[in-house]
């Protein structure tokens, strides 16, 4: 598939949020996925603002602590704060700017091989629900267009998921995106949960747990709840693949 | 500090009182929102109610009454795992409890909010929010109360270990403050207790439980001893 190509499914896929089985926390991570395809990027994570305010990574396409902890430093100091804060991007920060506007982000990222953070508000209008953070191992530039496809991916997630929506809908979506958080924490728990029947590394078995859902075309948190609540056995799987 | 630690530690000063601090809670979320009760329902790991307190007897005898139902928003929530926000019980849609929806209504009840009080998969109970007028929350009080029950997993995270430090149970703003470093922002945390539950052979509860008190065996933080249990340093067999 073309770039194009990708990008006009990828938008067709982000304007389909409406219905009441709506899983938000899938739709963010195909947000994501389709950002390391679109864009390049090594890894992308979706932070979103909670119903208190504060920031949160709800869907990331790397899953090893260390990456998971930068990002939680780059909620509380650096551009992915900066661009939920201001609404607008913060993209092709130069290093030195970076090092003395985000020391400590700077610093972990570097010690993790990133060479480039690129970070997009995810935004309509003064609503801004968060960011969307492109991490790149490679020093990247990126051009106009390039910015302008990041935040037209970001633009539509957020459209889908404010888009004319009633109070009542409003309701739902609030508790949608509280419902992912915890999501959230299921899909770790039922990572270590398959890391620990399979002996894979915990990244690994976020993979094995989304090909299993993918297979079953079921959402992600749907197989996570159910290897937690021991109805899916991933051993199985791991037989199958040997 | 989040806002969830700073309402348990306002509540810590006011321990003196004959109230237990799952009481203070209710009473101190009825002060600062706008509803007229509160109650919270403790469960154990197989759904069975274990404790339930309110904020006055009213709202003790409107959680006994989803127990004794065995339907309502907060069984509802128990059970999904989902926050219920209804707005008025007199409204069309309400017959979903059609034992539950009269008898709150003949107790004064109008609108009512479960939020549930989890940790992904573990599931502690419910915090009902109950209301006399009908009506949903505006989203600052929305926020207000999530930060209410944040609090609530807190101090049933904080009241599950109160045996076991030989504080006797004293309140400590101290532990408090060390449970919100140790949540926050560690997804490792969940990952190892996912990976002790397979270990150990025990539910989610119990091994986030074990891999609680391993750590404070071993002088060092949940995050730590989560840490070493993913790069499987350590171990629970």
């Amino acid at each position: 598939m073309s770039r194009e190509q990708l990008l006009a499914a990828t938008f067709v896929e982000l304007a389909d949020t409406i219905g009441d089985d709506f899983e938000v926390l899938d739709f963010l991570q195909n947000l994501a996925t389709r950002c390391t395809e679109i864009l390049g990027a090594t890894a992308v994570g979706v932070i979103l603002a909670d119903q208190r305010g504060t920031l949160q990574l709800v869907a990331s396409t790397t899953h090893t602590s260390q990456v998971l902890e930068l990002v939680a430093i780059a909620i509380s100091e650096g551009p992915c704060l900066d661009a939920w804060r201001s609404g607008a991007p913060v993209v092709n920060v130069g290093s030195e700017e970076a090092a003395l506007r985000w020391p400590r982000f700077t610093r972990e990222a570097r010690s993790l091989g990133f060479a480039s953070a690129q970070v997009v508000p995810m935004r309509m209008r003064s609503d801004v629900l968060g960011a969307l953070n492109l991490l790149y191992h490679e020093p990247t530039v990126l051009g106009p267009d390039d910015v302008a496809v990041a935040q037209a991916l970001a633009g539509v997630a957020t459209i889908g998921l404010l888009q004319e929506r009633t109070p009542r809908q409003k309701e739902i979506l609030a508790e949608q995106l509280q419902t992912a958080l915890a999501l959230r924490v299921v899909v770790e728990q039922a990572k270590g949960v398959v890391a620990e029947r399979t002996g894979l590394s915990v990244e690994d078995s976020f993979d094995r747990l989304a090909v299993l859902a993918r297979r079953q075309g079921r959402p992600l948190s749907d197989v996570a709840t159910d290897v937690l609540a021991g109805l899916v056995e991933v051993l199985a799987l791991d037989e199958e693949r040997n | 500090m989040t806002p969830a630690a700073e309402i348990l530690i306002s509540l810590m000063d006011e321990v003196r009182s004959e109230l237990s601090l799952p009481e203070l809670l209710c009473r101190d979320a009825c002060r600062r929102l706008p509803i007229s009760a509160a109650g919270i329902a403790l469960m154990n790991r197989d759904g069975v109610i274990e404790l339930v307190v309110g904020s006055d007897e009213r709202a003790t005898e409107l959680e006994d009454l989803q127990l004794t139902l065995g339907e309502g928003p907060c069984v509802d929530s128990f059970a999904t795992g989902r926050l219920v926000l209804h707005a008025d019980l007199s409204a069309p849609g309400s017959d979903r409890w059609p034992a539950y929806t009269p008898a709150a209504l003949q107790k004064g009840v109008r609108g009512l909010f479960s939020y549930p009080l989890r940790i992904g998969g573990i599931r502690l109970g419910v915090l009902d929010l109950y209301r006399d007028q009908p009506g949903l929350l505006d989203d600052a009080d929305l926020s207000l109360a999530l930060h209410y029950a944040d609090a609530a997993v807190m101090l049933v995270l904080y009241l599950q270990t109160g045996d076991h430090d030989g504080t006797g149970g004293e309140p400590d703003a101290l532990a408090i403050g060390r449970l919100e470093v140790e949540f926050e922002g560690h997804p490792e945390v969940h990952q190892a207790t996912g990976m002790v539950s397979v270990q150990a052979g025990v539910g989610l509860t119990e091994a986030l439980l074990l891999l609680r008190a391993r750590a404070f065996a071993d002088g060092r933080s949940v995050a730590e001893t989560a840490r070493g249990v993913v790069d499987r340093v350590i171990v629970f067999y």
